[in-house]
């Protein structure tokens, strides 16, 4: 049996002190996303670009504790190993405007985001994106204050000691505000919320035995193995 | 047995239905009136489930042929409120309407569970309204968050219904009211997915914990509701969850 664990990050120095454990992510907020899939898009089932914001939850099964490996299994030999920015709530976020919206977030910290690998966006992808032990927060969540631009940070994730991914915040369609403003519109944030601002084109698969890094400017390094599921737990 | 979670003078409490019609009895003994407690969902949920399509509207084979697999989706706390709670309807929208659904507890962990073995891992039964905003409906994770994952527009409750007082696998007729009149029916035996499925579909690659819950999906008869209506949702035996649509205004929007 898996444990259920709350995201394993340490106290951290502002209010709200730790996280609530809801992980919320934006879908196709980079830049290249939408292009990756070319005229795709306009074709059945999408038929269109999405206007509002897309977003998906990855719920506490998916935590993982420091040190606990992501897991690949017989159905799905292979992970997609994405890096996101996670913007940690510190005030209750309803309805805020985006020019305020950068006041309600407490910080903000390093995430890998397991995906068994999709290419369909069309239906919610439940059991693709909320797999058991799919979800690695860390090392620390950084105080606002000591993060320069949210909107300008390069991310970098490592497979097996190489660069497998880079990119940067600057390219996302939502910056980190509109982001908040957006959602809050209709879901309101708690303290202690995680908001993924998004992954981006490329990430790189991995499969058992992989070591995985990732790696934001400021916010430091988190580093997760892959390891094959226990048959019978 | 039935439990709600009610908040009244000041704290948190367990309550029962009491030997009077109408009326509560709390944990503490005292026996409150139905309308002087806040009810909140009659359990603090872990992750929510939902699931869309899931009642065939016409022969089951149909919709085997439409769905390789469960559709489902997931919600947030922000979306939660419970019995006599209030909904906003967003200003401006043309079709915003109820679901009225079974609610499945989850009572102990589910990790590949089969469905054989599925009962066992549930707690009880409440009410669900999962209201749907159609005017956001867009084709990307869909349904997504911004129709389905609205503050204040998930209801349940009233009551946790203990899973022992319930036959398995539930066999229960559902059906919703508004202002009054019936716009929906239907019955759990439809279900496309029954509820021992969708465990072991579940906890295949998702470990299901105590607290978690599964909304079952809701029959055909979705209508669009207004400011000011009332939402009534019933299931035999489980109970039957009351909401009001209210608008912008008193949200300052």
């Amino acid at each position: 049996m898996l444990p259920i664990v709350m995201p394993d990050v340490p106290y951290f120095p502002v209010t709200p002190y730790r996280l609530s454990g809801a992980i919320c992510g934006a879908l196709l907020n980079h830049a290249g996303s939408l292009a990756a899939l070319g005229h795709a898009v306009h074709e059945p089932p999408y038929k269109a670009a999405p206007t509002g914001v897309v977003l998906y939850i990855k719920p506490r099964n998916t935590l993982l504790a420091a040190g606990e490996p992501a897991r690949v299994d017989a159905a799905t030999p292979e992970l997609e190993a994405g890096v996101a920015l996670g913007v940690v709530i510190g005030r209750t976020a309803c309805a805020v405007a985006e020019s305020r919206a950068l006041e309600h977030v407490a910080g903000y910290l390093v995430v890998v985001d397991f995906s068994a690998p999709h290419g369909s966006y069309f239906r919610p992808q439940t059991r693709l994106k909320a797999r058991d032990a799919s979800c690695a927060l860390g090392p620390a969540v950084v105080p606002r204050g000591d993060v320069g631009d949210a909107d300008a940070l390069g991310l970098r994730l490592f497979v097996d000691g190489r660069l497998a991914h880079e990119w940067n915040t600057a390219h996302q369609v939502r910056s980190v505000a509109r982001l908040i403003a957006d959602v809050s519109d209709f879901m309101t944030l708690a303290p202690g919320d995680v908001l993924l601002t998004g992954l981006a084109p490329g990430a790189p698969r991995v499969g058992a035995g992989a070591h995985v890094a990732a790696e934001i400017d400021g916010l430091g390094r988190i580093e997760v193995r892959v390891e094959p599921a226990e048959s019978s737990r | 047995m039935k439990r709600a979670r009610v908040a009244y003078a000041g704290a948190l409490h367990e309550a029962q239905p009491a030997d009077r019609a109408g009326f509560l009895r709390l944990s503490d003994g005292r026996v409150v009136g139905e309308e002087q407690v806040v009810w909140l969902p009659p359990v603090e949920a872990g992750t929510v489930i939902a699931l869309g399509l899931n009642y065939a509207k016409h022969a089951r084979e149909l919709s085997f042929e439409a769905q390789d697999e469960p559709l489902v989706f997931l919600k947030g706390a922000n979306a939660l409120i419970g019995h006599r709670g209030q909904t906003r309807r967003p200003r401006g929208v043309s079709f915003m309407h109820y679901e009225c659904e079974l609610a499945v507890v989850i009572g102990l962990p589910a990790h590949r569970v089969s469905r054989d073995a599925a009962r066992a891992h549930v707690a009880g039964y409440t009410v669900a309204n999962d209201y749907a905003v159609r005017d956001h409906l867009e084709n990307w994770y869909r349904p997504n968050l911004r129709v389905k994952n609205r503050d204040g527009a998930t209801a349940l409750g009233p009551w946790l219904v203990d899973a022992d007082d319930v036959p398995w696998p539930p066999q229960l007729a559902l059906r919703t009211f508004v202002n009054g009149r019936q716009v929906q029916a239907g019955h759990t035996r439809d279900l496309v997915y029954d509820i021992a499925f969708l465990i072991e579909y579940l906890s295949a690659f998702m470990t299901l914990a105590p607290g978690d819950v599964i909304l079952t999906g809701t029959p055909e008869g979705t209508v669009n509701v207004d400011e000011g209506d009332e939402v009534v949702c019933e299931i035999d035996g489980i109970g039957r969850l009351v909401n009001t649509l209210v608008g912008d205004a008193i949200f300052g929007r």
